[in-house]
C-alpha cells in the first residue's frame, strides 16, 4: 500500500503543477503546446518496450508491445519534429 | 541496475519534462525547452532498456523503426494548415499506445500463455493477487480496465475526429437516443470493468470493454462536427494524458504518472479555454446542438437591400489612407491558404506607413492556436497577434477591419441579440471600427446557421470571392497606389 499512496500524492501534485504551468502558455503557442504534450504522453514508450522486449513472454504478448512501441515511436518522434518546426516559425523575426 | 537509480533517472526525465513545459511559457525559449524535453525523453528510454532483464530485440527495433519513419515523415511533410489533423493522429496513437500497454499487461500478469490471437479469449483461472498483494491487486486492475477504456475510445474517437477534418467524413451520424444511448454505452463499459476487477480471469469481459469502448469513441465524436472541433480535439488530447497516467499506475512508473497528468491536465485547460470562448458548457459541445433558438431569424430580413459589396481595388483606396488597419482571420484564411497573401498585403500597408494588427479569436480556425500558428508560417512576428481581450478596446480608434474567413466570432448578435442561440459568446467587436471589409464567398451563415446582421451594416463592405485571390489583388492595387 505505501507504493500506491506514494504514486497517488505524486499524480495529484502533478496534476496541481499542471494547471500552474499550462495557465502561463499564452494562446499563440496553444497549437505547439498541443503538438509537443502529444510528444510528451509518447513517454508510453517506456511501457510498451518492456511489453515488447520480455523475452519471456508469449508472442501475443510481444505482439501487442510491437503496437505499443511503434504507436508511441510515432507520438515520440512526430510531436517533437513538428514542435520544433512550428516552434522555429515563432522565433525568428 | 539498481531500481533506485533507474527511479531517480525516471525522476530528471520528469523534470526535463516540465522544464520542456515551462519553456512554451515565452516564444523565446520554447525551442530549448522543446529540447529539453526531448532530452527527458532520451533518457528515460535510454535508462528502461538498460534496466530490462531479458531482453529481445526484435519486436522493440521493428517498431521504433517504423514509428520513427512515420512520425518523422509525418512531422516533416504536413502542411500547417493541416496541423489540427496531426494533432488529431496523435492523440489517437497515444491511446492505441496505452490500450494495447495495458492490454500486455493484463495477460502477462494473468498468466495466460497465449499461442494466437484467438487464444486470447480463453478464459483463465486466476484473482486479483496476480495483480498484486491484497489492495495493490484490486488497484492495478482498476487502472488496467480504464487505460483500456480511456484508451480504445481515445483511438477510434481521434480517428473519426481525423476523418472529419481531412473532409474523408462529412456527414454526422450518432447513436439512437444521442447522449442517452452513449450513457448507456458507457455504463455497460464500466459494468465489464467491474467485471473483470471482480473475476480478472474472465477474459470475456476484458474484450467486452475493448470493443464497448471502440464503438462508444466513435459515437462520441461522430455527431459533433466544424467549429466545435477544436473542443474535441482539446479534449482527446487530455484523454490520452490521463490514459497515460493511467498506465503509470498499472506498471507502478513515476515518470509515466508525471508525464501523463501534465498532458492531461494540459487537455482539460485548453478545452475549458475553447468551451468558455464559445460560453457553451462541455456537455453542450459534445451532446448538445446549436440551439435552434426561439424564432428563427430570415437571412433575407437581415440582408435585404442593406448589402454593400465593393472591389478590391476600391479596398485598396481605403487602406491607402488609413492609420490603423486589424486583420482578424478564421478558418477560411486556412481553406484558402491565404496566409502568406495576408502578410505581403499587412507589409504594403506598413510601408505606407498603416500600423497593422491581428485580432484572433480563441476559436478561430480549427484547433486552439490554430491561426497563430499559420500567420507565424507567413513569418508574422508573434507580438501582432492580439488576443481578443486585448484588441476589443482598440477597434473604436481602428480605420478598417479586414474580416478574412470568419464569420460568428464577429456576430454582433452574440452581445445584442437576447435570445439568439450564440448570445453571450465572446466575440470581435469589428462593428465598432469605422469601416468593416469582409472578405467572403458569399452570404452563406457561419458553423452557428446564423445570419450575421454586421454584413449588412452601412460601414460594412463586402468583397466576394476567393480569399487569397481578392487579397492578392488588394496587395497589388496598393502597391501600385
Amino acid at each position: 500500500m505505501d507504493i500506491l499512496i506514494l504514486l497517488l500524492a505524486l499524480f495529484v501534485l502533478s496534476l496541481f503543477l499542471g494547471v500552474e504551468l499550462i495557465t502561463k502558455v499564452p494562446p499563440t503557442l496553444h497549437t505547439p503546446l498541443m503538438s509537443g504534450t502529444n510528444a510528451v504522453s509518447g513517454i508510453t514508450l517506456v511501457g510498451a518496450l518492456l511489453a515488447a522486449g520480455n523475452d519471456g513472454s508469449p508472442m501475443v504478448v510481444n505482439i501487442l508491445g510491437f503496437i505499443a512501441v511503434t504507436l508511441a515511436t510515432i507520438n515520440v518522434v512526430g510531436g517533437y519534429l513538428v514542435t520544433n518546426r512550428m516552434l522555429a516559425m515563432f522565433k525568428r523575426k | 541496475m539498481n531500481e533506485n537509480i533507474v527511479n531517480f533517472i525516471y525522476l530528471i526525465a520528469g523534470v526535463l519534462f516540465i522544464l520542456g513545459i515551462k519553456g512554451l511559457t515565452k516564444p523565446k525559449t520554447a525551442v530549448r525547452g522543446n529540447m529539453l524535453s526531448a532530452l527527458g525523453m532520451l533518457l528515460a528510454v535510454v535508462v528502461t532498456l538498460l534496466n530490462m532483464n531479458t531482453v529481445d530485440y526484435t519486436f522493440i527495433v521493428a517498431g521504433v523503426v517504423v514509428g520513427s519513419l512515420v512520425g518523422s515523415v509525418m512531422a516533416l511533410r504536413i502542411q500547417m494548415t493541416s496541423m489540427p489533423q496531426m494533432v488529431a493522429l496523435l492523440n489517437g496513437f497515444g491511446g492505441g499506445a496505452s490500450l494495447t500497454i495495458a492490454l500486455a499487461e493484463y495477460y502477462t500478469k494473468l498468466g495466460a500463455t497465449p499461442a494466437t490471437f484467438a487464444e486470447l479469449l480463453h478464459p483463465v483461472v486466476a484473482d486479483s493477487s496476480a495483480f498484486g498483494a491484497g489492495p495493490e491487486g484490486t488497484v492495478a486492475l482498476v487502472a488496467i480496465g480504464l487505460t483500456v477504456l480511456i484508451g480504445a475510445l481515445t483511438l477510434t474517437g481521434s480517428l473519426v475526429a481525423f476523418a472529419k477534418l481531412q473532409e474523408l467524413m462529412k456527414k454526422s451520424y450518432g447513436l439512437p437516443g444521442g447522449p442517452i444511448g452513449n450513457a448507456l454505452f458507457l455504463i455497460a463499459a464500466l459494468v465489464a470493468v467491474a467485471l473483470v476487477v471482480v473475476e480478472p480471469g474472465n477474459v470475456a469481459a476484458m474484450v467486452t470493454v475493448v470493443a464497448l469502448a471502440l464503438l462508444l469513441g466513435l459515437f462520441l465524436v461522430m455527431p459533433i462536427g466544424g467549429a466545435d472541433m477544436p473542443v474535441v480535439i482539446a479534449l482527446l488530447n487530455s484523454y490520452s494524458g490521463i490514459a497515460a497516467a493511467l498506465a503509470g499506475f498499472i506498471l507502478g512508473n513515476t515518470v509515466l504518472i508525471i508525464a501523463g497528468s501534465l498532458v492531461g491536465t494540459s487537455g482539460l485547460i485548453l478545452t475549458r479555454i475553447m468551451c468558455v470562448a464559445m460560453n457553451r458548457s462541455l456537455a453542450n459541445v459534445l451532446f448538445g446542438k446549436m440551439a435552434a433558438g426561439g424564432e428563427t431569424i430570415d437571412a433575407d430580413e437581415v440582408y435585404a437591400g442593406k448589402v454593400t459589396s465593393a472591389q478590391p481595388d476600391e479596398v485598396a483606396m481605403l487602406l491607402e489612407t488609413a492609420q490603423r488597419v486589424v486583420i482578424v482571420p478564421g478558418y477560411g484564411m486556412a481553406m484558402a491558404q491565404a496566409q502568406h497573401a495576408v502578410r505581403e498585403l499587412a507589409d504594403a500597408m506598413e510601408a505606407k506607413g498603416v500600423e497593422v494588427e491581428y485580432g484572433i479569436h480563441p476559436v478561430a480556425g480549427r484547433m486552439p492556436g490554430h491561426m497563430n500558428v499559420l500567420l507565424a508560417e507567413a513569418e508574422v512576428p508573434y507580438d501582432k497577434l492580439v488576443e481578443m481581450d486585448r484588441i476589443n478596446p482598440t477597434f473604436e480608434d481602428t480605420d478598417v477591419v479586414i474580416v478574412i474567413g470568419a464569420n460568428d466570432v464577429t456576430n454582433p448578435m452574440a452581445r445584442d441579440v437576447e435570445g439568439s442561440p450564440i448570445y453571450g459568446m465572446p466575440i470581435l467587436n469589428v462593428d465598432k471600427a469605422k469601416t468593416v471589409v469582409v472578405i467572403k464567398r458569399s452570404l452563406s451563415p457561419g458553423f452557428a446557421g446564423l445570419p450575421n446582421p454586421l454584413f449588412a451594416m452601412d460601414h460594412t463592405l463586402m468583397v466576394y470571392g476567393d480569399g487569397k485571390k481578392a487579397v492578392v489583388e488588394m496587395t497589388t492595387a496598393l502597391n501600385q497606389a
